[in-house]
């Protein structure tokens, strides 16, 4: 049940962004009959205030937001990981170079930075990806960072440093293997949150541009029908929510099966 | 401790230089041509070259850093590209209604959390622990964009009781700070759950009940105190999490504070305004960060400081 679930849920957002193509969803389709029609037998979620489909919508920014936040976890991942780990492991000036830069990173509250980029850059998912992407790698290159200071001395790197191992081949063999386990949990994590970013950035108007769907340009453009059509509003924050859910109920999941301590440098929007 | 004290504000100086360096490029950073963007495109040529002149755009990079540093320095953020007017009274035109909301949300998160972290850890394996939780982490998972809606369609639409936005009359403070305390007492009840767990199962716990206080007592009077040493720090980092929630927040409301500030310089692409309130926004957030781990060095002489 703590796994089934939350992975069923996981599961099907992925697929259905995966084979979107697959099925004739017609997310852009304007129905001027149909315009705030309420969910019926025919369209279960109901139209919106173009007379477009809502379910079809949300299927559309089940991509959006799969795509963007795969991106941003991915950008984080490899650069956060990259840049702690070598940093831990060479140390001197450039470990101390390296901590006063995530020291400034984390002196701005979380998503306000990614919300000031993303309005400098301008509105489009690449820049969503972007921004998101620089604010994103801080924590996992400070998880990576601790890991490798706490492993460095170990004896099994010890003895590869002592048969003439180079650095590359102890950080890649030696130690990042090791602390896969906790950046894979911080990473499903981060999908949550990369999820609840995106959606926020579109919410403001400054993710992917209309007539692309976005579950939080979707919730924006409901509000201004909350009273007559409330549904515009309910089902995108519903799928949201449930997959953000799904999604931080998974990486319990497997903090507690990986046995990893649990972080206080989370985040949230 | 003096050396405690000395390395943590040069670090948090440090950090504001930072934030300054990376807010100053972020003009920057803007494709093409800044001037451009900000004034559109069909903007007369002398137009664009006074406003180059006058955002410096036109001097070598290190110039125009050092410009604005001495500029910052004496409060000078420059002039709102939209209204004309000095950003620095349109900061603090819109700080006071900021800060009140932060404080409103930061009581509803502390009213929220405390007593579901406390029952949670106090009946830890029970429906009470369970439910606590469950709370916790839908409330992590709701973002605020959409609860915002979802509270006006409920206390404001339907029932009447609350206004849709804007800042008038006392109750209006009630559904942002709802939304705000809740995503951030999510959090804080699950952190305040482990750290009460932590201190359960020491010894000074055992003795306490020991010598006759009742179980009620002994939580509130011994354990209490000493779980929530470590949340204060924790409490400081949570706040930029509320800060930069805040923004979203005070969109949804139409919360007249400097979040709001911040998105309508955007969709006006008034940059220097866009730039001063992400300035202010962060620099408040290193200053409470600084104010808490002060106030934990004070509260609890036992902590050895390491300067890591």
């Amino acid at each position: 049940m703590r796994l089934w679930l939350p992975l069923s849920i996981v599961a099907s957002w992925a697929f259905l962004a995966i084979f979107l193509p697959l099925f004739s969803l017609t997310p852009d389709a304007i129905d001027l009959t149909n315009i705030l029609s309420p969910p019926s037998l025919e369209h279960w979620l109901g139209h919106d205030d173009l007379g477009r489909p809502v379910a079809d919508r949300l299927i559309s920014g089940a991509q959006t937001s799969f795509f963007v936040s795969l991106c941003v976890v991915a950008l984080g991942v490899s650069l956060g990981g990259i840049l702690g780990v070598s940093s831990a492991y060479l140390s001197g000036w450039v470990d101390a170079v390296f901590v006063r830069m995530v020291d400034i990173m984390l002196a701005f509250p979380g998503l306000l930075l990614a919300i000031a980029l993303a309005g400098a850059l301008g509105p489009g998912i690449g820049n969503v990806i972007l921004a998101l992407g620089i604010v994103g790698w801080v924590g996992y290159a400070r998880l990576a960072r601790g890991q490798v200071l706490a492993l460095k001395h170990a004896d099994h790197v010890l003895a590869a440093q002592a048969i003439g191992a180079p650095p590359w081949r102890i950080i890649l063999r030696h130690l990042l293997p090791l602390i896969m386990a906790p950046l894979i949990v911080e990473a499903s994590f981060g999908i949550a949150g990369a999820i609840i970013a995106e959606a926020g950035l579109s919410f403001l108007g400054l993710g992917v541009q209309p007539p692309a769907a976005s579950w939080g340009s979707m919730i924006r453009d409901g509000t201004r029908y909350m009273l007559v059509a409330p549904h515009l509003v309910i089902f995108p924050g519903l799928t949201l929510m449930a997959v953000v859910l799904a999604a931080n109920m998974l990486g319990d999941w497997l903090r507690d099966r990986l046995d990893v301590k649990e972080q206080s440098s989370r985040r949230k929007s | 401790m003096t050396h405690f004290l000395v390395t943590r504000i040069l670090s948090a100086m440090l950090a504001i230089l930072g934030v300054i360096c990376l807010v100053f490029l972020l003009i920057h950073l803007i494709p093409g041509d800044p001037v451009e963007v900000m004034l559109g495109e069909s903007a007369q040529p002398t137009d664009k070259e006074s406003l180059r002149h006058a955002l410096g755009l036109n001097l070598p990079l290190h110039q125009q850093w050092w410009i604005y540093f001495k500029g910052l320095l004496h409060l000078d953020l420059g002039t709102s590209l939209f209204s004309g007017r000095a950003i620095v009274d349109l900061l603090i035109e819109r700080i006071p209604a900021t800060l009140y909301l932060s404080l409103v949300s930061l009581i509803v998160a502390i009213g929220l959390a405390l007593p579901l972290g406390l029952v949670a850890a106090v009946r830890q394996h029970t429906p009470l622990d369970y439910g606590a939780m469950g709370f916790a982490l839908f409330g992590m998972s709701i973002p605020n964009f959409w609860m915002g809606p979802l509270l006006i369609l409920v206390g404001a639409l339907w029932l009447g009781w609350f206004p849709v936005s804007g800042q008038e009359g006392w109750n209006s403070v009630v559904l942002p700070a709802l939304t705000l305390g809740t995503a951030m007492a999510a959090i804080l009840a699950r952190m305040i759950r482990s750290s009460v767990l932590e201190v359960l199962g020491e010894d000074f716990m055992r003795t306490a009940r020991a010598k006759g206080l009742s179980s009620t007592r002994a939580v509130l009077h011994h354990a209490l105190p000493n779980a929530l040493l470590p949340i204060l720090t924790l409490l400081g980092l949570q706040l930029g999490g509320l800060l930069g929630g805040a923004v979203i927040t005070e969109t949804v409301f139409a919360w007249p504070g400097l979040g709001l500030l911040m998105i309508e310089a955007i969709q006006q692409r008034d940059y220097p305004v866009v730039q001063a309130a992400v300035l202010c926004i962060s620099v408040t957030y290193i200053m409470v960060n600084l104010l808490t781990d002060l106030l934990y060095a004070w509260l609890d002489p036992r902590i050895q400081f390491t300067t890591d």
